[in-house]
């Protein structure tokens, strides 16, 4: 699971925000991904359609790395289940 | 006028189809060869006019910053380049600096930014509606609005620079980059700030806007993109689209003194006017252009026979390069025949919003070189149009004040008169 929703996240990131795919790592931050606020709130757009998980505005103010971020929605994720 | 403050030009900043940096795009209208070619994206589109001018491939990673590349329009990515050469140019900014741009040479809080633009964030809306329309209104992008915004130019160069003066975006149209010059220097002039960065920034090469200029009857039909452009010629038939920027920094002479900065030229005199007239046409007789170059003359309080070359607006339509000729001959009378005319989008195209300041600033590179560049393709000058317009060769001409004009679509005018400083 935790791999699948990694490529998913690289896929995003790469095709999305034109992140190369050797930046994305598990413990980068969104700032060293050159990521903003806005950016942030286009990538739960994404995610949402990707996954069919939408991060809320609060669940975003502790994700910081893409490990956060992949936690948050496999955590959502299995709440759902 | 003796009360209010002399604004000179201190740095100018360039991109243009006929070349990247004022050296390079100086060099490139000399040479007098077109710029237009085939672009792939409209023939891919199927555009009824798939030529346009575009300026040389940047490295955007390299150049804007690989975050912010994808935060911002084309049209900002230019007029950051072209106001990072100005700064640079005027000595503002430390060149050795991680942020070259950033201005430390003087009061950042004293520095206004105006930038003119025609259209804006005309990329942004050609990719996002369709997605919008695919995906539907829960993909609407967050970076839609301040991508497209038309004073994201502007604001940009505010957050790259520093500069916390007067930020405004103007648009006049093609006249934009012009209006954008005439209102900063009354800004100088009236003491609300010293140093502004002036000028005009587009990129509206996109297939929509391609097509509807087409359908206009605006662009030219020409299948021969090297022949397309062809400012005063019997078989002009209309413009082509070009994009890109200039940036002049403005300063008051004393400013401009006390810092030690070099001054290119005096920004003497501007004018405007409307036509009051019609949406896209002028006036056949040229009449608010009239207005606008008496007001620029006027206002510079100079000789009218000391200006002796024009950097025409000249688009190659045939509606606006014979209404020019008119209001020149209105304006000058026999002094017209003495006046070196070039229009420089025969090798450009049209920039539309960035077209007055690109060329305010070819302007002063041939008062400053006493070379007036060719106009690329006239060769057969239409018997209608009574200008001295350069040919075949760059001319030497001894220059003491020149002359910019630029006319908008909803009739709006905007004339400069500039002088050695």
């Amino acid at each position: 699971m935790s791999q699948d929703l990694f490529a998913t996240f690289q896929t995003i990131l790469v095709d999305t925000f034109g992140v190369p795919a050797d930046d994305v790592a598990p413990d980068a931050t969104f700032e060293t991904l050159g990521l903003d606020s806005l950016d942030v709130v286009e990538l739960t757009l994404v995610l949402e359609e990707e996954t069919g998980v939408k991060l809320e505005d609060e669940e975003l103010e502790d994700v910081r790395t893409v490990q956060d971020a992949i936690d948050k929605v496999a955590e959502k994720q299995q709440a759902a289940a | 006028m003796n009360s209010q403050r002399n604004v000179v030009v201190t740095g100018m900043g360039l991109v243009t189809p006929a070349g990247r940096g004022l050296a390079d795009a100086w060099n490139g209208v000399l040479a007098g060869k077109a710029a237009a070619a085939v672009d792939e994206q409209l023939a891919a589109a199927g555009t009824p006019v798939t030529i346009a001018c575009r300026v040389p491939a940047y490295d955007a990673d390299a150049e804007i910053g690989r975050g912010a590349k994808r935060r911002l329009d084309r049209f900002t990515h230019l007029g950051v380049i072209a106001a990072r050469e100005a700064v640079a140019h005027a000595g503002l900014g430390d060149p050795d600096a991680e942020d070259p741009e950033r201005i430390v040479a003087t009061d950042p809080d004293r520095v206004g930014i105006l930038l003119g633009s025609g259209i804006g964030g005309a990329e942004t809306w050609a990719e996002e509606y369709p997605r919008f329309l695919d995906k539907g209104p829960s993909r609407a992008s967050p970076m839609f609005v301040p991508k497209m915004l038309s004073n994201t130019a502007a604001g940009t160069v505010a957050i790259r620079t520093g500069a916390r003066g007067v930020n405004m975006t103007v648009n006049t149209a093609c006249a934009a980059g012009a209006s954008a010059i005439h209102v900063a220097r009354d800004l100088i002039r009236s003491g609300v700030a010293d140093v502004v960065l002036a000028g005009g920034v587009e990129a509206g090469i996109t297939a929509l806007s391609i097509s509807a200029f087409a359908q206009m009857g605006a662009l030219s039909r020409n299948p021969d993109p090297a022949a397309a452009s062809r400012p005063f010629d019997v078989d002009r038939d209309g413009f082509v689209m070009g994009e890109g920027a200039g940036v002049l920094v403005l300063e008051s002479e004393e400013h401009a003194r006390r810092r030690g900065a070099t001054a290119y030229a005096v920004v003497a005199g501007a004018g405007a006017s409307a036509d009051a007239f019609h949406a896209t046409a002028p006036p056949e007789d040229g009449g608010g252009a009239v207005l606008a170059i008496r007001r620029a003359v006027e206002d510079a309080g100079i000789d009218p026979a000391s200006i002796g070359h024009l950097n025409a607006h000249g688009t190659s339509t045939p509606l606006n390069d014979a209404a020019e000729a008119r209001a020149l001959r209105a304006v000058f009378d026999d002094h017209t025949d003495r006046m070196v005319v070039t229009s420089t989008k025969g090798v450009t195209g049209h920039l539309l919003g960035a077209a007055g300041a690109v060329e305010a600033i070819f302007a002063i590179q041939a008062m400053r070189e006493g070379l007036v560049p060719p106009t690329a393709n006239l060769t057969n000058q239409d018997p209608d149009i009574a200008l001295d317009v350069v040919t075949g060769e760059p001319r030497t001409v001894e220059l003491d004040a020149v002359l910019s004009t630029s006319m908008g679509f909803g009739g709006q005018n905007a004339a400069l008169v500039l002088t050695r400083a």
